[in-house]
């Protein structure tokens, strides 16, 4: 193994265990909290891949702005703590099918990319801009009109009702 | 150099995790959580392949980018309703919220 893979494994670790606890904590706002971890691990690992641009949007967008807005939503809406009110009946099942999931994956993806490398090349984020507004710019438009849309359906559906 | 098999099976695990909670968990917001790793997972999974196919215009970063603004959006809407199904029930639980269940 490389430096680079020790690496990868060691913040892969992190991020499985804190997706572990995610699932399985008691407190909601624990599993916020572990949330938390699990993104910054999966930025790490977009640094890691070379893709810099990718991981500073990561941090900004979920670890900033995502995670404050499910924080926002647990404070405005009691939750009691403990396993049993949290989770429902089907958490054998449940973890039948993950692991199913699990195991069919990694069976499919070890046949089939056993031997295959990633030469890291650095993706500036000068290049990835430079690509972003020459040969996405239409998506782009569309992606910010549905942020919009988003936005204005948001404050419809949360606003309280006058009179 | 890293091999490829190595985000794949971070990805795989980020993913089943996430179904994982999707379907055990019955708060509202630990279930829009959930969904937030298996997006995540895609992610992973897209950076991965852009560096291994070494994309001279990037599709894969930028397709991430979109995915990201996407759960965005879907984070604010999904937590609207979760919200305004709170004031109105004062549950938040996904199992007894049956208004349009036959």
């Amino acid at each position: 193994m490389t430096l680079q893979e020790w690496f990868f494994t060691a913040l892969a670790l992190v991020g499985t265990v804190a997706a572990l606890r995610l699932v399985t904590a008691k407190n909601v706002v624990h599993a916020a909290l572990y949330l938390v971890v699990t993104l910054a691990a999966v930025a790490a690992v977009y640094l890691l891949l070379a893709a810099e641009f990718v991981a500073w949007v990561q941090v900004l967008i979920y670890v900033g702005a995502i995670v404050v807005l499910l924080l926002f939503g647990l404070m405005l809406t009691r939750a009691p703590i403990g396993l049993e009110v949290l989770d429902n009946q089907q958490r054998g099942s449940s973890a039948i099918v993950a692991g199913g999931i699990l195991a069919g994956l990694t069976i499919l993806l070890w046949d089939a990319f056993e031997g295959a490398e990633i030469e890291l090349t650095v993706s500036t984020t000068a290049d990835v801009g430079d690509n972003l507004f020459r040969s996405y710019i239409l998506p782009f438009e569309v992606v910010s009109f549905l942020l919009l849309a988003a936005l204005v359906g948001a404050i419809v559906l949360a606003r309280r009702e006058e009179g | 150099m890293i091999r490829l098999a190595f985000p794949l099976l971070f990805s795989a695990a980020l993913f089943a995790i996430g179904v994982y909670g999707v379907l055990a968990r019955r708060n509202g917001v630990l279930v829009l959580m959930s969904i937030e790793l298996m997006l995540n997972a895609v992610n992973v999974n897209l950076v991965a392949f852009n560096q291994f196919l070494t994309d001279p215009v990037f599709t894969g970063q930028i397709f991430t980018l979109f995915v990201i603004t996407v759960a965005a959006a879907e984070v604010g809407i999904g937590l609207a309703i979760v919200i305004l199904i709170y004031r109105n029930r004062q549950t938040i639980n996904v199992d007894e919220v049956n208004l349009l269940k036959w």
